[in-house]
């Protein structure tokens, strides 16, 4: 024995006593459940009975109307539809297959549409209402009502439906609004019941999901009363919700839709940048696609199609495409040479073509070499050795420190999917996430826009925003959230010497201006509207020894996808500038022949807001330019969004 | 105490056994679940399948598992306790790392042939381990605060896991059921004084903590306790439940509706129908006749449970039968206080009624120990 008798007894006492005091309070417990049962189903039963009968008293989500998006002169962008669809309630239908026999009599179904329906019918809970026909005519849903004693469980509805009446000019910023998925609701913390209503939309990409708390407001209820059959005979009250925010936004109508068209055939992007406000004017990737489609639910096919499409037309190339920004990137090599007193503005440095820098040959484009070259000329003409005797001087990080102060490798709040950051590399980048020191070529490919910096065609046209106004110009998409206005992206001065800007956008306006610039087959020849700008070239290959000795290959002669990228930028009127521009043509061969003339195009649109006159262009481009007008007038709907439907 | 101490020639042996089960119990236990199957089927729209079948198929293995854990003899699985809650913790930290998320909570764990909720397996192994643990210590060091700290970390170690995943309804069971073990042991009653004024505090903590940056609960946990102190403000999200739940039940008056006329649960958006609200129904179609009537079943089970713990003079076996009767009690008093609005919604099972495979089979072998205490009671 471990223990004497008398502990044994003690504790079997102990157990007893206590045992008993839980007993007491367990019966304790079990007298309240009891008194509350009694009082719920004795005391209060016919006010309970009352409400269960009142339980005909349905109380139904009033889905809130989605805020809508206007232009900035109030076009329509995005808007609601009343759209018709015809429901079914397993529970109340009774005889499914016979209730769906004599409905098809009456209202054509998609044989599809059906199968589905069927399906949800059978697998989804009993009073869950199904659809069973979407987008039917005001005609079939009269046929119903009138129909509906032969037809219990079935439901006329009338809902909103978004529409995009610009069709494929807004798809990547806006974006577009689908059905609630599963997987969306379990990425909410907390899912409103509004979510679990059947077919309810909400955003999925872009605007449309980025701002969706403030675009779907908040819903209201309505209790009606129903009959046994769960028909609604009539409303008894309703709490009005609270409708989503209207906004506008600061693209332009008629710039983003010329955009669209003058892009339309490249796999391109182009954005342009209200210089004074930062407001994206035109934002704009090609080829695009419906967002009408998603909203009905796209085809498998038609989705294929898109992921198929060597264009690649689902990501928004002008905020989340990153590409080499070649010479574009001069600039702030150039800056970040003169701030740091590298070079004066005389200065210069003799190009013979190439330079040797530990052991290897880096090569200027043209093969001949520039000669003596100083700032001007080396933008206006796009030396490159200039650049590397730059990089070599001033280093990486002070290049990269240049580059974020004009807006690369920094990341813009805009309410769209997948604003890229971009990238100004320097040394800890390369070693943190290459595991590889910084090598000085790296700096030398980084002066030309090569090699490891990236940037966005977003963050191109707010860099030559920022040096064409020497502020921090910081774009904005949103211009009013129901008539709120929202800060402007106006920004600050930018710090850097006056005078060195001056001279780095003189010799941007030679790149455009001075018949030895770049970009001059691209000038602009009102006076009034003259513009400044940089043409870049980006390789996507690395040119070969082989290549370089038998001439390098002509980029036509190359397939698509391993031609060069040409961009450009450019901000107008020099002046005093309103817009800047970046353009990039994925594979377009070089920045002057195929951006420049782009960019030319969309900044006298903008400027004009129209179709410009053919005296801005140069004498012999005009019988030219009036064809392109003439096309892409004919390919841009004549009844625009902003006709009859401007708020 | 070693099995030397039983006068094994009084013990009953072999098929013998069967005799000495506590057969009012087994009785009691086979009504409740009898009642079970028969809401199962109406709450299914007047069908087996979905829910009765199973349900049927799960009682009787879980009865056999009874009558196998009631042939072995108690001092058996008091040897066997500490590994029991070992081996069910271990599970709880697996569920922790593999575990299927199952609606929106860690609790399951995939085993082949189900899927096991390591939680339930605690209720049942924690209540033996601590009715082992008070069975070692002499009486003398109960209330010595070294030997109270060890049980005590005993309970909050799986509490906090459970705690974890997160399931706030098996972690009060757990952490009452622990408690009250504690108590019947002896433990000097300063302690619980001690605890209870903390939890009061603690319960105004988590309230004054709400929306600052050390929240101590989960968004979701405090919108249901919201809902529980005011269902009408959102009658349409969470208080949606409880207020179709308190009018089901409330509709049924005195005798309730008849068998499968219950209009509200089997018409009205009640979820979990079949399981943790499934005693709407039965209050509902049976009215407040049968509501109280389960009541009595219940209570039934608790007095032969507490009567044969009180008359076995084994402090193992009077403490594992009072563990599991609390146990059992904490069931379905928290289970029926929260579907009559007086406690949040916390997601406790209707024990032996509601569907669902764990909680029967866990309180089956829960009652198979109490059968094993009374016939291998020492006469």
């Amino acid at each position: 024995m471990r223990r004497p008798g008398r502990d044994t007894a003690e504790s079997q006492r102990r157990i007893t006593r206590r045992g008993l005091v839980i007993g007491g309070l367990m019966a304790g417990v079990m007298g309240v459940l009891a008194l509350r049962m009694r009082y719920m189903q004795v005391e209060q039963a016919d006010q309970f009975r009352l409400l269960a009968d009142e339980n005909r008293i349905n109380i139904q989500l009033i889905p809130p109307t989605r805020g809508r998006l206007f232009d900035r002169n109030g076009a329509v962008i995005a808007e609601n539809v009343p759209s018709y669809r015809i429901t079914m309630t397993r529970e109340q239908a009774g005889d499914v297959d016979a209730v769906i026999a004599r409905l098809a009599k009456l209202v054509e179904l998609d044989p599809n549409e059906l199968e589905r329906a069927r399906r949800d019918l059978r697998d989804l809970r009993g009073d869950t209402p199904v659809t069973v026909a979407d987008r039917v005519s005001w005609g079939a849903i009269s046929r119903v009502a009138v129909n509906a004693p032969a037809l219990p469980g079935v439901m006329p509805e009338v809902g909103l439906s978004r529409r995009y009446p610009a069709k494929n000019d807004y798809a990547h910023v806006v974006g577009y609004v689908g059905t609630v998925s599963d997987k969306d609701i379990e990425r909410i913390d907390a899912p409103e019941q509004l979510l679990r209503l059947p077919r309810f939309q909400i955003g999925k990409i872009g605007l449309e999901a980025k701002r969706e708390n403030e675009l779907r407001g908040s819903a209201g209820t309505r209790r009606v009363e129903v009959n046994a059959a769960g028909r609604v005979m009539r409303e008894l009250d309703r709490q009005e919700g609270q409708p989503g925010a209207d906004m506008q936004l600061t693209l332009d109508n008629t710039l983003q839709s010329y955009t669209n068209a003058r892009l339309e055939g490249e796999s391109a992007a182009a954005v342009v940048i209200d210089c004074d406000t930062g407001d994206l004017l035109a934002c704009a990737s090609t080829p695009s696609y419906d967002p009408n489609l998603f909203v009905r639910g796209i085809s498998v096919p038609d989705y294929q199609a898109l992921l198929d499409d060597p264009y690649r037309p689902l990501p928004n190339k002008a905020v989340q495409g990153i590409y080499p920004p070649g010479s574009t990137f001069k600039m702030v090599t150039a800056l970040a040479a003169l701030e740091d007193g590298q070079i004066a503005l005389d200065d210069t440095v003799y190009c013979p073509g190439y330079m040797e820098i530990s052991g290897r040959r880096f090569h200027c484009w043209k093969r001949g070499g520039h000669g003596n070259v100083d700032l001007h000329r080396s933008l206006r003409e796009s030396c490159d050795i200039y650049y590397y005797e730059m990089a070599m001087r001033t280093g990486i990080e002070k290049i990269s420190a240049m580059a974020e102060r004009l807006g690369i490798g920094v990341q813009f709040d805009l309410p769209m999917t997948s604003v890229a950051k971009g990238l100004a590399p320097t040394r800890e980048w390369k070693q943190t996430n290459r595991g590889q020191p910084w090598v000085i070529g790296d700096s030398v490919n980084t002066a030309i826009g090569q090699g490891f910096v990236l940037a966005s065609p977003l963050q191109l046209a707010v860099m030559t925003a920022r040096i064409a106004t020497s502020r921090t110009v910081t774009p904005r998409l949103i211009k009013s959230i129901d008539g709120v206005e929202q800060p402007t992206g106006h920004g600050d001065a930018l710090g850097l010497n006056e005078n060195l800007m001056r001279e780095v956008r003189k010799a941007m306006f030679a790149v455009s201006n001075s018949n030895r610039g770049t970009a001059y087959g691209s000038r602009i020849i009102e006076d009034a509207f003259r513009m400044a700008g940089k043409t870049g070239t980006s390789q996507v290959r690395n040119i070969t020894a082989g290549e370089r000795a038998s001439g390098v290959v002509n980029n036509r002669d190359l397939p698509w996808n391993r031609r060069d990228h040409a961009l450009f930028v450019n901000f107008a009127p020099f002046d005093a500038p309103k817009v800047a521009v970046a353009v990039i043509v994925e594979h377009g061969g070089g920045g002057s022949t195929a951006a420049a003339p782009i960019a030319r195009d969309i900044t006298l649109q903008a400027l004009y807001g129209q179709d410009p006159p053919l005296e801005a262009y140069p004498a012999a481009d005009r019988a030219r330019i009036k064809a392109l007008q003439d096309k892409l007038r004919r390919a841009r709907p004549k009844t625009g969004p902003d006709g009859k439907d401007r708020a | 105490m070693s099995y030397l101490e039983y006068t094994v020639r009084t013990t009953p042996t072999g098929p013998g056994k069967m005799l000495h089960l506590n057969w009012p119990l087994v009785v009691l236990l086979m009504a409740v679940a009898g009642v079970g199957f028969l809401m199962l089927y109406s709450v299914a729209g007047g069908s087996l399948s979905p829910w009765a079948e199973p349900q049927m198929k799960r009682f009787a293995l879980g009865f056999a598992v009874m009558l196998m854990v009631a042939m072995v003899p108690i001092w058996f699985w008091r040897n066997m306790s500490l590994l029991a809650y070992l081996i069910s913790l271990a599970l709880l930290i697996a569920v922790a790392l593999v575990g299927i998320e199952g609606k929106g909570a860690q609790r399951w764990i995939d085993i082949g042939f189900m899927r096991l909720q390591p939680s339930e397996l605690m209720k049942i192994t924690l209540v033996m381990l601590l009715a082992a643990y008070y069975d070692w210590l002499p009486m003398s060091r109960v209330s010595r605060p070294a030997w109270v700290a060890l049980p005590v970390a005993m309970i909050l170690f799986p509490v906090a896991l459970v705690l974890r995943q997160p399931d706030l309804g098996t972690s009060i069971l757990l952490l009452a059921a622990g408690g009250v073990m504690m108590f019947i042991a002896g433990v000097h009653w300063a302690y619980f004084a001690t605890v209870i004024a903390a939890v009061v505090a603690l319960v105004f903590a988590v309230f004054q903590s709400r929306g600052t940056g050390w929240q101590m609960l989960e968004n979701y946990q405090y919108r249901r306790i919201d809902t529980f102190l005011n269902p009408d403000n959102d009658p349409l999200g969470a208080g949606y439940h409880i207020t179709q739940s308190k009018i089901a039940l409330g509709s049924g008056g005195w005798t309730g509706r008849g068998f499968m006329q219950g209009t509200q649960s089997r018409l009205n958006f009640l979820p979990e129908k079949h399981t943790d609200f499934i005693f709407v129904t039965l209050a509902e179609e049976f009215g407040f006749v049968g509501a109280v009537s389960i009541l009595g079943l219940y209570s039934l089970i608790l007095l032969f449970c507490i009567s044969t713990a009180l008359s076995n003079r084994d402090r193992y076996s009077s403490l594992l039968t009072l563990g599991v009767a609390m146990t059992f009690f904490l069931f379905f008093s928290v289970n029926m206080a929260m579907v009559m609005g007086l406690m949040p919604v916390v997601g406790v099972p209707l024990p032996l009624i509601s569907y669902g495979g764990s909680a029967m089979l866990v309180l089956m072998v829960g009652f198979g120990l109490v059968q094993s205490a009374h016939i291998h009671k020492p006469r």
